[in-house]
């Protein structure tokens, strides 16, 4: 299993958003999205990102494939599957969960 | 998709890691055409040769990829070694196919469930009474005592009645059309209590068998009506002849249903009420299934069968005249047994069972024999890449990934060899059913290829796979590097498991020998046991009339079948010799009270001596009007049984039941229904029969024995079939068999056993010379430094190759006396399968350890030569 990193439990969560709001992205623009959308706080390290992309791909939340760009280029592009989506629903309440949780008990202490 | 994509990408990693890679790039491609400046890019993004491996380890099964790649290497090992993998794979194809072949014969014949319900509630009812000096099972029944046994337990469990299947003539058109078929008369509810429905038609049922007689109902078995009718549903209303009935078909069996006698496909079923001797008390002519109710106890059922069968025959023996009380005593003293028949009953099971036995434990040897082989092999390669063994712990490969990487290999000659195996036993078994009756007579067993067979080859396989290769494996994962890396690894205790390995070899294929042996000298002996008669250019012609016709149409026949050119000799009798036929009784000599001993009978024609060559010791042949009772010929055994050895000429006898017989003649003995057996006390008397009154009597059935003059008695086979009926248009040839055919038919089990030993001793022997080769081999090539050094230092030429050789010859003779122990404790298993042979008879037990010792000093001779070949300048200056 690849090593966690400080973005490891939200990389699949944010990954799985950015696809659902566009899809048909390479990892470039997955990783550039994470940085533009998140007001340049977040930076997804590729090391942590191919992994967990190809991850995704096996567990078959998202499917890839081989596209020719207009620059003649190869790339790898990802969209979300039907499985996905209902995994980003769960993560994505999850993290809801999480977080208010932290937000309470940073509040009361 | 997911696991299987894995799968997928584990077989083809090299592409997965292209694509990676790919995909990696074209990331920083994007990045530096968005501006990033490349060598940025490049120290930002990190160890790409990582994310590759993390992500492969993502989308494949890292074991099986791992898995791969040792099949890809051990691939290559094999290749490179071509002749020492084809040796390997041949040789275990061979004994994992044997055995697989034994396998499927013993579990067609004794293992497998018939195909019917409640199969392993299935019981053979059968006698067993002390007879002969030794204890002997008859499971042969009459139809009244079965009557009164079936209502005396048809609460606990259904009996059923099943007629020995015999081959029978019978015809759907005229009688000049008639055909052979497999008939079995059974009890008329044995399909509902078996649980069997129709193919097409009905089945018989209770109701189809109440009166004698009056059933001529037929039901075919799936296989005759697929063989002899093409499975046209037209058949059913059809009739046919048997004897003196015309039966209706009435349906057609279930298709796996081929009949409860395992070795013999019946094809046509008729009511027991039928058979002509249902009626009569004194004629055992049936086999008696039992089927026990779901949770009754075999016990007391037996306890009932057994009092009814007794009390029944009490009942009878009160008939009995002229026996003495003892002997009637004797007679009553039986008992009932139950013996499990799930997988059917037939005297091929009985006649087989050891045997087949005996060949799979000989098969099994000659795998094990293969293994020790294939593992003395990966050993010796084993410590040739000490090496690289060491080299992969050193760079951090564990202990696993070695056993793994050896075993990958194992099992890749294991597999390969398995499926040549399953091959050549889909060949095998059905060659050696083929051999086990007579070519025109064939035994038919149904050999399926199904799971049973296909989860033994497998088990097989993986056995044999550990067997040679675990330890090998087990021994290369445990390399130690350091040592390894300096090349000074102790390779004694490698040495010490080959050693064992040697000496078990040697023993199994001491075991295989000595068998082997013996199964050959058995067939020896009994195919060279004086006949008595002259078996060459002599034909039996089985004859059947349409009717009881009287005897002076037979001597017709006779004479005109002298007549056809060809012909040197015909004579009359009831049934050939060694035919299977049999008639018996006891008889009382000069009006004494008869004895114990059974003599047998055979009706003869005057003439039937000569033509079979019996020698004349005195008195003469019969002449032509003598009839029974009257006169008859004895044999020497005959003699020597009633008459204390004293000249016999004009004393009479007399059978139970029969008038007198005045002694005409004696002639040499000639073995009267088996080859196998002593030689009985046998009367031959005229065949012609006169009552009471000295009218002569009509008969239906005889054998024409003709010697030919050409030395090929078939060559006139078909012309006396024509002649027969034109001699008497009453009168058909029902089965023309040459006698040596009969002689050879006598041999068949022993020919086979013989044949079949043989061949495997001769692997065996093969097998342990190759072994012990390689392993002499490898031992001087590990010591050619020491031998080199003992050279340059002087030792002369005998020393060096006693120092080789000693330690495995040792081996071999260790190996040689655990196999004559082997040998003795297994002749207990085997001695019913021997005939006039000791096993503890020097000359046994000398010739397999001479061959053996041959075969292992001629194993050893390349290696010795090897040895001595050594150059001590050159080794010494390569150190």
């Amino acid at each position: 299993m690849p090593k966690t990193d400080s973005l490891q439990g939200s990389l699949d969560l944010l990954v799985l958003k950015i696809l659902s709001r566009r899809t048909r992205l390479h990892g470039y623009a997955i990783m550039t999205a994470i940085k533009d959308w998140s007001g340049e706080v977040l930076r997804a390290e590729e090391g942590s990102l191919y992994p967990a992309l190809h991850r995704m791909e096996e567990a078959g939340w998202i499917r890839a494939e081989w596209i020719v760009k207009d620059t003649g280029r190869r790339a790898r592009i990802y969209e979300l599957t039907a499985s996905g989506r209902k995994q980003l629903a769960t993560e994505e309440s999850r993290w809801q969960a999480v977080t208010s949780a932290v937000n309470r008990v940073l509040r009361t202490v | 998709m997911s696991m299987w994509s894995r799968i997928a990408n584990a077989i083809r990693g090299e592409r997965l890691s292209r694509e990676i890679d790919e995909e990696l790039k074209s990331h920083l491609d994007e990045a530096i055409d968005h501006g990033r400046d490349p060598a940025e890019a490049h120290r930002s993004f990190g160890s790409a040769l990582r994310y590759t491996d993390e992500s492969r380890d993502v989308r494949l099964i890292a074991w099986l990829d791992s898995l791969r790649a040792d099949a890809v290497f051990g691939g290559r090992q094999l290749m490179k070694k071509k002749v020492t993998s084809a040796a390997a794979i041949l040789s275990l194809a061979l004994a994992i196919g044997a055995c697989t072949a034994a396998f499927r014969l013993i579990d067609a014949l004794l293992l497998r469930p018939l195909p019917v319900a409640g199969a392993d509630r299935l019981y053979a009812v059968a006698r067993e009474a002390f007879f002969d000096g030794k204890t002997q099972s008859f499971d042969g029944w009459a139809y009244p005592s079965f009557r009164l046994m079936r209502a005396a337990v048809k609460d606990q469990a259904e009996l059923i009645a099943v007629s020995y299947a015999e081959r029978t003539d019978l015809t759907y058109r005229s009688d000049a059309e008639m055909e052979k078929a497999y008939v079995q008369y059974v009890s008329g509810w044995m399909f509902g209590t078996l649980g069997l429905r129709p193919a097409i038609g009905r089945l018989l049922t209770e109701n189809d068998d109440l009166k004698p007689g009056a059933h001529p109902y037929a039901v075919l078995s799936w296989d005759y009506w697929s063989r002899r009718f093409n499975q046209d549903p037209r058949v059913v209303g059809h009739t046919f002849r048997m004897g003196d009935n015309l039966y209706e078909i009435v349906g057609v069996g279930p298709e796996r249903f081929t009949g409860t006698e395992t070795g013999t496909v019946t094809d046509v079923f008729v009511p027991t009420m039928m058979h002509p001797a249902v009626v009569h008390d004194d004629w055992t002519w049936h086999r008696t299934l039992a089927q026990l109710k779901p949770g009754v106890a075999g016990g007391t059922v037996r306890a009932k069968l057994d009092a009814t069968s007794h009390a029944f025959e009490e009942e009878r023996a009160k008939g009995f005249t002229g026996m003495s009380k003892q002997d009637i005593e004797k007679f009553l003293d039986q008992t009932l047994v139950l013996e499990p028949a799930a997988g059917g009953v037939s005297d091929l099971q009985t006649g087989y069972r050891r045997s087949l036995v005996a060949l799979g434990v000989l098969v099994a040897l000659v795998l094990l024999i293969a293994c020790a082989n294939v593992a003395n092999l990966m050993t010796a390669q084993a410590a040739s890449r000490a090496r690289e063994m060491a080299l992969r712990v050193s760079i951090g490969a564990g202990k696993w990934r070695l056993v793994q990487l050896v075993l990958v290999e194992s099992a890749m000659l294991a597999f390969v060899s398995g499926a040549m195996g399953g091959l050549f036993a889909w060949w095998a078994a059905p060659f050696v059913v083929g051999m086990i009756n007579p070519a025109d007579n064939p035994a038919r067993l149904f050999l399926p290829a199904d799971w049973r067979v296909l989860a033994f080859g497998l088990a097989l396989t993986l056995g044999v796979m550990l067997l040679f290769g675990l330890t090998p494996a087990l021994r290369a994962s445990s390399v130690k590097p350091a040592s390894a890396l300096k090349g000074g690894e102790d390779p004694h205790t490698r040495r010490r498991t080959m050693h064992v390995l040697i000496a078990a070899q040697v023993a199994f294929c001491f075991l295989v020998l000595f068998v082997a042996g013996l199964f050959a000298a058995t067939f020896e002996r009994l195919s060279n046991r004086p006949l008595g008669f002259v078996a060459d250019r002599l034909l039996t012609l089985d004859t059947v009339a349409q009717r009881d016709e009287p005897p002076v149409f037979w001597d017709q026949v006779a004479d005109h079948l002298r007549r056809v050119p060809g012909v040197e000799s015909v004579a009359l009798a009831g049934w050939p010799l060694l035919g299977g036929g049999g008639w018996n009784g006891f008889v009382s000599v000069n009006g004494a009270p008869p004895g114990p001993i059974l003599a047998y009978f055979l009706a003869v024609s005057p003439g039937w001596v000569d033509t079979m060559k019996i020698p004349f010791i005195d008195g003469r042949d019969f002449r032509p009007g003598e009839t029974v009772p009257g006169v008859a010929i004895v044999n020497e055994t005959f003699v020597k049984q009633y008459f204390n050895g004293r000249n016999p000429i004009g004393q009479w006898f007399q059978k139970d039941g029969d008038g007198r017989c005045q002694v005409v003649g004696v002639v040499r003995d000639a073995p009267y229904r088996s080859m196998r057996e002593p030689i009985l006390p046998v009367a031959y008397v005229p065949i012609h029969r006169a009552d009471a009154k000295g009218a002569l009597q009509p008969e239906r059935f005889g054998t024409f024995m003709v010697r030919t003059s050409g030395a090929n008695p078939t060559a006139l086979a078909s012309i006396l079939r024509r002649e027969v009926p034109r001699a008497r248009p009453e009168f058909r040839v029902s089965n023309i068999r040459p006698q040596a055919e009969l002689v050879r038919a006598q041999t068949l089990r022993e020919r086979l056993l013989a044949m079949l030993a043989v061949f495997f001793a001769g692997v065996a022997l093969l097998l342990a010379a190759v072994g012990l080769y390689g392993m002499l081999d490898y031992s001087v090539l590990q010591r050619r430094r020491e031998i080199g050094i003992r050279m340059a230092v002087g030792a002369p030429a005998g020393n060096i190759a006693r120092l080789v050789t000693v330690e495995i010859f040792a081996m071999v003779v260790v190996g040689a006396i655990a196999g004559v122990a082997l040998g003795m404790a297994s002749v207990r298993y085997i001695e019913a399968l021997l005939y006039q042979v000791k096993p503890t008879n020097l000359a046994m037990l000398a010739l397999p350890s001479f061959t053996i010792m041959a075969a292992a000093l001629l194993a050893a001779l390349p290696a010795v030569v090897h040895a001595l070949r050594i150059d001590p300048v050159a080794m010494l200056r390569a150190e």
